[in-house]
């Protein structure tokens, strides 16, 4: 069954992995190569001065108890992006799929967010939401509702995840369409003729057989929401109110760009990394399992 | 053939050319964008158009902390510009980096520029100054807070077009304007700034020991002082009866004074310009508010804005020409145009007593406050400036406490404990740094 090629050129495998390798290399291990070793220096902005202080950066940050805050309202962040986003995106594409009129106009509506920056995102959202000349902020003053986000971290933490998943809806609505389509009309119809209502031709037959992309985009999307939605929030509330909304990254960017403190930052890129690959191990090794391809 | 004629021809003809105008390039990374940007750049031109030497050549970075971390990369890449606008709140990572700076004490000295730091309004050369009193950046765009009312929205209640002297009086009013139905009655732009920063100067108090960390690494924040925690509970207070509206971190109360929306602001100088562009509102520029039941206030305000630091590794004629650049930057004709241009402060008492003479004040009433705040009397430890490690991550950790106090997520007691305590953290870390 697998595909093997077989070179007879001892060299020639290598040199054609080198370039893929080189970008790995210089891209991938050297920063975060990088990152670990600034993680156990002190230093000074302009570098003159560095001394290597072992565990300090991670032990000052285990004991800030800001510090674990953010994991918490980084955990909530990203299980509402993932998730509103994958359901959201699930259900436009299920109804875009059966659209017979003007499905084109439809999907490419449906598409065209992901061509937005984020950061562009977040600002659009910052506008329309604006809590002093918001258009959505006046709308929402006539239904009695206040509405100010630079004070209330509730909305502010909304805020960020209704423009998150904004962004990120059409990237997840194209894959689940892809799926949709992929699904031989056959196996649906024969369901229907033995009598399965619409309900449970879904869940029976459809959802099963979307779970690979189903899957695919759960580890994409959770990454998006770890890295991707930095932009977002930098455009929009900078980590507040009182750090509503001050997700692990954002932090890693505001302490170490911003505020030049780059031992402090590395070790909480360090502690991101370890995170994200802790993750992705648990996604293959258990929610993969159930996934069928 | 005819290429390589024409490129050795142009050769020839560089190598002539060179020396006739041998001007020397002094780079300038600012962060003055918009009109401040224009008016900067006039400045530049100015100083071009004067002289043939020399030649300031600008560029614009960014925000201020976007500019600041482009500079720290282009050092660490042996590239750093000569000059360098750093907003204030980096002046201590700035002092500290020894040897990646050239003190403009020093670099006057060097150069045998004329050089007076008495000739600087006191309030903005203490910022700027080591505790021997030799300046180490030069001031160049400064401005205060500033209490603006809108005498519209007054007239509109029935009340006096008078601004309300102290936060007693202030208070009253804007219950006043509440019951008149004004939605929002008062606003504040940069929260650390103005309710911690300036108020701290405005009533003579400390925001940390060590004058304000102006007289070692070893300073500690002091900012849950009775004083500091009843001003911050009446703020939260004022919240929570919807006479005090929370606008954001920075700027965003501009546009809610400027707008209209809101009666009352206490906002940058620096706001004015765009308040008369704006045209909605009858302004008018006043001191800050105090509390009359602590002594010695009201004192002085504090500046905020940015200096000019010179970078370290350049060549000897090259500081020639930054220096000659500071001194025409410095000269009372150029301040006075920069001020009335922009709404910054005159840095130099010459440049003020200068636009006081050309009737600018008499014309324009009420540009003269910032000053006048600024010198209302002459500073004392707690209100010369002040000079923190990692500010930038320390003013954040101030406004987020403010932010969870004006929430009513916590009291004011409470949130200024945290500050501090954060505060402090991040001190000692700079300090071991920077030992």
């Amino acid at each position: 069954m697998e595909k093997r090629v077989v070179f007879r050129s001892a060299w020639l495998p290598f040199v054609l992995v080198a370039p893929q390798l080189a970008i790995t290399v210089v891209f991938f291990f050297w920063p975060a190569s990088q990152a670990i070793w600034y993680s156990f220096q002190l230093q000074d902005a302009f570098g003159l001065r560095s001394q290597f202080v072992g565990l300090q950066n991670f032990y000052t940050l285990f004991k800030d108890p800001n510090y674990l805050l953010s994991f918490r309202t980084t955990a909530v962040f990203s299980v509402a992006v993932a998730g509103i986003g994958i359901a959201l995106s699930l259900l436009l594409a299920v109804m875009a799929d059966r659209v017979v009129r003007g499905a084109m106009a439809y999907k490419t509506l449906l598409i065209w967010p992901y061509a937005v920056a984020a950061a562009v995102a977040g600002v659009l959202y910052a506008f329309m939401f604006a809590p002093s000349i918001g258009i959505v902020t006046f709308m929402l003053r006539q239904f009695g509702v206040h509405w100010n986000w630079v004070i209330d971290g509730n909305q502010a933490m909304l805020l960020v995840i209704m423009a998150a998943v904004w962004n990120q809806i059409s990237y997840n609505f194209l894959f689940f369409l892809a799926g949709l389509q992929s699904i031989p009309k056959s196996l649906i119809e024969a369901a229907a003729i033995d009598g399965a209502g619409p309900g449970r031709r879904f869940w029976s037959i459809i959802f099963p057989l979307l779970s690979p992309t189903a899957f695919f985009l759960l580890v994409v999307n959770v990454v998006y929401a770890f890295f991707g939605t930095f932009g977002i929030i930098d455009a929009i509330t900078q980590g507040g109110p009182a750090q509503s909304t001050t997700i692990l990254v954002y932090k890693v960017y505001h302490d170490g760009v911003k505020a030049a403190d780059l031992g402090g930052s590395s070790a909480q890129s360090v502690i991101l990394m370890a995170i994200v690959i802790a993750l992705t191990v648990v996604q293959f090794r258990y929610i993969e399992r159930r996934v069928q391809y | 053939m005819k290429v390589r004629l024409l490129a050795a021809a142009a050769m020839v003809a560089g190598a002539f050319a060179l020396p006739a105008h041998a001007q020397v390039e002094v780079q300038w990374w600012h962060s003055m964008g918009g009109a401040l940007g224009e008016a900067l750049n006039g400045l530049a031109d100015q100083f071009n158009a004067e002289q043939k030497e020399y030649k300031v050549v600008t560029s614009y970075k960014g925000s201020y902390p976007e500019s600041m971390t482009a500079a720290i990369a282009a050092f660490r890449a042996g590239q750093a510009p000569h000059i360098l606008q750093v907003f204030e709140v980096g002046t201590a990572t700035m002092m500290s980096a020894r040897g990646a700076v050239k003190p403009v004490y020093q670099l006057m000295k060097e150069t045998g520029e004329p050089f007076d730091p008495k000739a600087y309004l006191p309030t903005v050369t203490g910022y700027y100054s080591d505790t021997k009193g030799n300046m180490l950046s030069l001031p160049f765009n400064s401005s205060t807070a500033l209490f603006y009312i809108d005498r519209n929205k007054f007239k509109a209640a029935g009340l006096p077009p008078v601004a309300p002297k102290t936060w007693k009086e202030l208070i009253a009013t804007a219950e006043k304007l509440k019951a008149a139905g004004q939605d929002c009655v008062y606003t504040t732009g940069w929260p650390s700034w103005v309710h911690i920063e300036n108020f701290s100067a405005w009533h003579n108090v400390p925001i940390g020991t060590k004058q304000n960390g102006m007289g070692g690494l070893d300073a500690r924040f002091t900012i849950n002082s009775p004083t500091h925690v009843k001003h911050v509970q009446m703020l939260s207070d004022m919240a929570k009866k919807g006479l005090f509206t929370y606008a954001g971190r920075t700027n965003q109360a501009d546009a809610k004074f400027q707008s209209g929306e809101c009666a009352m602001a206490t906002i940058s100088a620096g706001a004015l310009g765009g308040t008369i562009k704006a045209g909605k509102t009858d302004w008018q520029l006043n001191m800050l508010p105090y509390h009359d039941d602590v002594k010695g206030a009201p004192q002085n305000s504090i500046i905020g804005g940015a200096s000019l630091w010179v970078m370290s590794g350049r060549k000897a004629e090259e500081y020639k020409g930054v220096a000659r650049f500071f001194t025409f930057l410095s000269r009372p004709e150029v301040q006075m145009e920069w001020h009335t241009k922009t709404g910054y402060v005159p840095i130099t008492l010459a440049a003020y007593e200068l636009t006081k003479k050309s009737g600018f004040y008499d014309k324009n009433p009420g540009r003269d406050m910032a000053v006048l705040q600024l010198t209302n009397k002459a500073p004392t430890a707690n209100s010369k400036g002040l000079r923190f490690g990692n500010f930038v991550q320390g003013r954040t950790i101030i406004e987020e406490e403010l932010e969870a106090a004006f929430a009513g997520k916590k009291a004011a007691k409470a949130a200024l404990d945290d500050a501090v305590k954060r505060g402090n953290e991040l001190l000692r870390q700079f300090e071991a740094a920077n030992k």
